[in-house]
């Protein structure tokens, strides 16, 4: 925090300032801690209500969506339905199923959960409102939110049930696969914003990156949405098959905690594609950064809502080849484009960009957008899905052979 | 092209979300209900409404009113609850014998008013066991004198098997909400609505009148 006029406000930074008033020059450190341990309790409390209202909002958007009520007795609008939802599953009984491992089993639910707080002291909800500047913020997201797949793979592998291990083990092959695209589309974010912390890029987005880089955009959202393992890539819970996916043995609050990791998810995701994509707090007017942000990151969580409610199930294959086959040579094509573009458009000397060299990138990535959509349709349009002929049985002809 | 059924889910999608009257849903045995609503019911305006009861429109506002709702029931509906006439049933036992499970039972008196011995006897029990019942309706079918039906009624939940049993009490007592099933004479009369306030009387279930008794009397004891 060194270098910066700790101005008064009601901002992280002030509420830091006011407890290095309180204490002498030599507690500073003290000061410090505290003030990290308050914001930090208060983020994560923040975001376990938040989530707990999400899960009201999702429940009865998700029910309009599709022509059907959502949660609509406890309280007004159902509003008091997460509150019951807590009650039942604390009355629960906690299950440990015979032969699970026991150690990891308990623990899983726990990394689950954890990593989804770590991402969160990363991203600036102010100019002023921020954890941890991280220098490396953008590596450190990626790699916090790919141990979300060894969480799985902990309760899948330690429940001892098959059910459980097959969620498991296609939910890692499918977080795996989509880490690949995802941290390639954030590589051009921090190509164009020159930086690799979060704090930065929102600093140096004076064009919001959605505009900037469309397909960027487009693969963070697809990629993060199959990363959270919602509606078209829920495969890994998938009830029709298997139960319900890792956490079929779950019970109680293990179980709570697998569900607020998974309703948390989407808040973080949408908070990451407003810092990344939508400039974070930059806005216009005298509406404060804290307002604009919490805006933005609201319509990415309603988008997200939204295809979450329209989109049926992917299959396995499916899921594999439209992240190998379609995400992949999509994010290194973008990566490639921005590149070229910031090679030829930069300062020479400084290596900076202008807002004007930004608009250009735009209007080049929006081209680039449309033709590499049209071709990837005509693509597929043209190896539509052709049934395979019956195979004729090895048995069919048996009587004739006899004869 | 390829890929444009996904827009359309979308719009899909967003047609339902913003009209209200795409909803399937079917609430029982009560609904929210808006003030908008409740104005209408009362059938005043929206405003006057709310400034004349300021505390039914904020609990409605705040989605806390709720009316009586059900779905639309046919009234060829085979109820659980059976209704039954003691005027038109001569304890023939008929119902009781066209049973297949052998669920009714019936023990009769002789009745002692009619003009005729044995012409129709006193029911001391007719008991039906709705916990085994199939709801097939053939004891309907096989009443020659209109007096079983089936009900309308399927709020039937019990916590003992044995208050599943109907008995002669209360099959007397219970309101008669016959179902048409079997009996179409019922369908035509007026006002009849399966769950309607009004009672079917005895008189309205059968095809025909039960003759008088002087007819009767002139019939059987002046020959
Ligand atoms: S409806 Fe019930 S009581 Fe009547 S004949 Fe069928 S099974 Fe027996
Ligand atoms: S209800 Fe009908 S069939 Fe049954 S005893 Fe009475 S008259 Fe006979």
């Amino acid at each position: 925090m060194e270098g910066q006029a700790v101005k008064a406000g009601f901002d992280f930074l002030g509420i830091y300032g006011f407890f290095d008033g309180l204490m002498p020059e030599s507690l500073d450190w003290l000061a410090f801690l505290v003030a990290g341990f308050i914001l930090a309790f208060a983020i994560i409390n923040a975001l376990v209500v938040s989530t707990a209202v999400y899960t009201w909002f999702e429940r009865r958007a998700l029910g309009k969506f599709q022509s059907r009520l959502g949660p609509n007795r406890w309280g007004p609008f159902g509003l008091l339905q997460p509150i019951a939802d807590v009650v039942k599953f604390m009355s629960k009984e906690d299950t440990v199923p015979d032969g699970a491992d026991r150690q990891v089993f308990t623990l899983a639910p726990i990394v689950f959960v954890a990593t989804g707080f770590l991402v969160f002291a990363l991203i600036p909800l102010g100019s002023n409102d921020w954890l941890s500047r991280l220098n490396i913020g953008l590596v450190f997201i990626i790699a916090v939110t790919s141990v979300n797949t060894l969480a799985i793979f902990m309760a899948g592998w330690s429940s001892r049930n098959k059910y459980a291990m097959f969620g498991a083990m296609r939910g890692v092959a499918m977080l795996i696969s989509y880490e690949v695209p995802m941290a390639l589309a954030i590589a051009a974010v921090a190509l164009a914003s020159q930086s690799l912390s979060t704090y930065t890029v929102v600093t140096n987005q004076e064009v919001p990156f959605m505009l900037v880089m469309p397909l960027a955009f487009f693969i963070f959202v697809a990629a993060a949405s199959a990363e959270m393992s919602r509606t078209p890539f829920d495969l890994i819970e998938s009830e029709s098959e298997l139960g319900s996916g890792y956490h079929t043995e779950y019970s109680g609050m293990k179980f709570a905690l697998f569900q607020l990791a998974e309703f948390m998810a989407p808040i973080i995701v949408s908070c990451i594609v407003a810092t990344l994509f939508l400039s974070g707090w930059r806005g216009w007017g005298p509406i404060p950064g804290q307002v604009w942000f919490i805006l933005k990151a609201l319509v990415v969580l309603c988008a997200l809502l939204w295809f979450r409610a329209t989109w049926p199930r992917l299959r396995v294959d499916q899921i594999m080849e439209f992240a190998w086959k379609g995400l992949f040579p999509l994010s290194l094509l973008n990566l490639f484009a921005v590149a070229t573009e910031i090679q030829l458009l930069r300062d020479p000397v400084t290596g900076a960009l202008t807002d004007s060299d930004m608009w250009a990138m735009a209007a080049i990535n929006w081209a680039i957008t449309g033709i590499v959509f049209l071709a990837v349709s005509r693509m597929f349009a043209r190896k539509q899905l052709q049934r395979p002929l019956p195979k004729p049985s090895p048995l069919a002809n048996m009587g004739a052979e006899a004869e | 092209m390829y890929g444009a059924g996904m827009a359309k889910g979308l719009l899909v999608t967003m047609k339902n979300f913003v009209k209200p009257d795409r909803m399937f849903t079917v609430q029982y045995p009560d609904r929210k209900v808006s003030p908008t609503e409740l104005a209408k019911m009362s059938g005043v305006g929206v405003f006057t409404f709310m400034r004349k009861n300021p505390k039914t429109a904020f609990k409605a506002m705040t989605g806390q009113m709720t009316v009586p709702a059900r779905l639309k029931q046919h009234p060829r509906f085979r109820g659980e609850e059976f209704t039954w006439y003691e005027q038109r049933c001569t304890g023939c036992a008929s119902c009781a014998k066209y049973c297949p499970l052998g669920i009714i039972r019936i023990v009769t008196s002789p009745s002692g008013e009619q003009v005729q011995e044995g012409q129709k006897y006193h029911l001391d029990v007719f008991d039906i066991d709705i916990g085994r019942c199939m709801f097939c309706g053939l004891c309907v079918e096989a009443c020659p004198y209109d007096a079983l039906h089936m009900g309308s009624g399927f709020e039937e939940g019990k916590y003992r098997r044995k208050d599943l049993v109907v008995t002669v009490d209360r099959l007397k007592s219970q309101p008669k909400h016959p179902s048409t099933w079997f009996r179409p004479q019922i369908q035509g009369k007026e006002g009849y609505h399966p769950h309607g306030e009004k009672d079917v009387t005895w008189q309205e279930a059968g095809r025909h009148e039960q003759p008088s008794r002087k007819h009767q009397e002139e019939k059987w004891a002046k020959r």
